[in-house]
């Protein structure tokens, strides 16, 4: 048998999880008080996501950076490709929070968005 | 100059909050003064995500938090000047302030709410020997060259400090294609959050040292790399295990200070062991009308916690000016942080102003399993409440009913404390 530790993120509480495993598939989770802490220990041993948060350049403002983030979580193993996209964007003032900046950044079928109103 | 009945000092999340706030309580004369060009805050430079979790229940970057209260500001129509330096507050409420358009100026205000925000701990307080070349950079100060200017302070990090800024600087520069080395802490554990630890060192490879410190700083011009010791339990590196560690840029997030010159200069009690002022159950300084919330009043980790402290210090600042401060029935209760518990906020309560539940924020001096937070009402333990790890990086609460304070006859003092059993 197989076992994992980890630290949940789901709220600052930040519970200790244990994950049991055998062959890949998960057998017990203890160490959570809630039931994200089960969901997230599930979700990170088998399909780990992340939101990614980045700037990218813009043009027609005094302003030079636009802050993005990919709209929704992404496979953690996409982390990489997605900030090499991100790395050669550039937006057009004015902005507002949500507009898309990258559709479909890196085949992940996500989009990138603005965070902030940029006139 | 136009009057005011508020006037808040500084536009960041605390002071966003608190005008909302006031004005929704009905007082319709307030006036934001921020220094920076715009409102916001440290927030606009907070990029990444997972502000917000309590209040929106989802999880925003620092912008688009920021947003959501600059829009509100915006909405009500309450009054805000930016670019504006306040130089002094007087013990009367007379606020001085400056910028390019009015040149100086002064509002006689009926109440003030500080809310500046702290500073980062800059090099020159931590004594580390070594030259002053170019490449240390507080990590605040390289999360704003990053993420507003778009400047890259170099390629190959040490962080030392486990701060939640350093900590999200690690993962930053990582994504950026920087090599971060490590993050160094003096102390046996970290300052930050847990989240940030796992998402931000864990998740990239990148160790996090504990019980170490940078002992050399090498180069002249340029840093070129720092060296890195253990140390024991006084803090003192134990010499043998020095290892040197190259690289360019070395940051700092060694910790934050609130930012109370100016509530030191209008004779605002302060607390040694926050820095920041001493408040009552209304955020209320010393000084009758003078209020506080935000990091200028104890350094918070979320965001959250300030907005919410923020709302109350601004319902309260609107409820001083609509009746002044009637003469109260009894005596103040004391609020004592004992035990591990090393402070709490607030630090006094009147039964007449507070509302239907008093909640007691505090820290702990070092990390706790297993422990109970309990409250003594004098001397009678009325909340037990078990924990399975209580840490100096996160901020702890304890919400306690009216009803219990009322129904204690005479209450003096409140404790707040860690128990092992």
């Amino acid at each position: 048998m197989e076992k994992r530790e980890l630290t949940c993120i789901g709220c600052p509480m930040g519970c200790l999880v244990t994950v049991e495993m055998e062959n890949g598939e998960i057998l017990n989770v203890t160490g959570n008080t809630c039931k994200i802490g089960d969901t997230y220990a599930r979700k990170e041993v088998t399909n780990p996501t992340r939101i990614v948060t980045s700037t990218v350049m813009i043009e027609g403002s005094d302003f030079t950076r636009l802050p993005v983030k990919t709209a929704s979580d992404i496979p953690k193993s996409s982390i990489f490709a997605v900030m090499e996209v991100i790395n050669h964007a550039h937006a057009k003032a004015p902005v507002k929070i949500g507009d898309v900046v990258i559709k479909d950044v890196a085949g992940t079928g996500v989009d990138v968005v603005a965070t902030r109103n940029i006139a | 100059m136009k009057s005011y009945d508020i006037v808040i000092v500084g536009g960041g999340p605390a002071g966003l909050a608190a005008a909302v706030a006031a004005k929704k309580a009905g007082n319709d004369s307030i006036l934001i003064l921020e220094r920076d060009h715009e409102l916001g805050g440290i927030l606009n430079q907070c990029i990444h995500n997972g502000f917000g979790l309590h209040t929106f229940k989802e999880e925003l970057t620092g912008p688009e938090y920021a947003s959501r209260f600059i829009d509100q500001v915006k909405e009500l129509q309450i009054d805000y000047k930016l670019n504006t330096m306040v130089m002094d507050i007087a013990a009367d409420k007379t606020v001085t302030a400056m910028n390019r358009e009015d040149g100086m100026f002064q509002i006689p205000a009926k109440a003030v709410i500080l809310a500046m925000g702290c500073r980062e701990r800059p090099r020159g307080a931590l004594n580390i020997p070594g030259y002053r070349p170019a490449g240390i950079y507080s990590a605040g100060t390289a999360q704003r060259l990053v993420n507003i200017e778009g400047f890259m302070p170099g390629k190959e990090i040490v962080i030392l400090g486990s701060g939640d800024i350093g900590l999200i600087m690690a993962r930053r520069m990582t994504f950026e294609g920087a090599k971060v080395q490590c993050v160094a802490e003096l102390m046996p554990y970290s300052g930050g959050l847990k989240r940030n630890i796992v998402q931000c060192l864990d998740d990239y490879g990148i160790p996090l040292l504990l019980s170490h410190t940078v002992v050399d700083i090498k180069g002249k011009e340029r840093v070129e790399g720092v060296t890195i010791a253990e140390v024991d339990e006084r803090s003192k590196p134990v010499p043998g295990t020095e290892k040197f560690y190259s690289c360019d840029t070395l940051m700092l997030s060694t910790g934050l200070i609130p930012e109370n010159e100016l509530s030191r200069s209008a004779g605002v009690d302060m607390n040694p062991v926050t820095n920041g002022p001493f408040v009552n159950e209304s955020f209320e300084t010393s000084i009758e009308g003078v209020f506080a919330c935000g990091n200028v009043l104890h350094v918070h980790d979320l965001v959250d916690y300030v907005s919410e402290e923020a709302a109350k210090a601004g319902e309260h600042a609107a409820a001083y000016v609509k009746a002044g401060r009637e003469a109260a029935s009894a005596e103040e209760i004391r609020v004592k942080a004992t035990g591990g518990a090393r402070y709490t906020v607030p630090t006094t309560v009147s039964l007449d102003r507070l509302g239907d539940l008093l909640t007691v924020r505090f820290r702990v001096g070092a990390v706790y399993k297993d422990a109970f937070v309990s409250v003594y009402l004098d001397g009678e333990r009325v909340t037990h409440q078990k924990k399975r790890i209580i840490a100096p990086g996160e901020m702890e609460q304890v919400i306690l009913k009216k009803e219990q304070l009322t129904a204690h006859t005479g209450l003096k003092e409140i404790t707040v404390t860690v128990e092992t059993e």
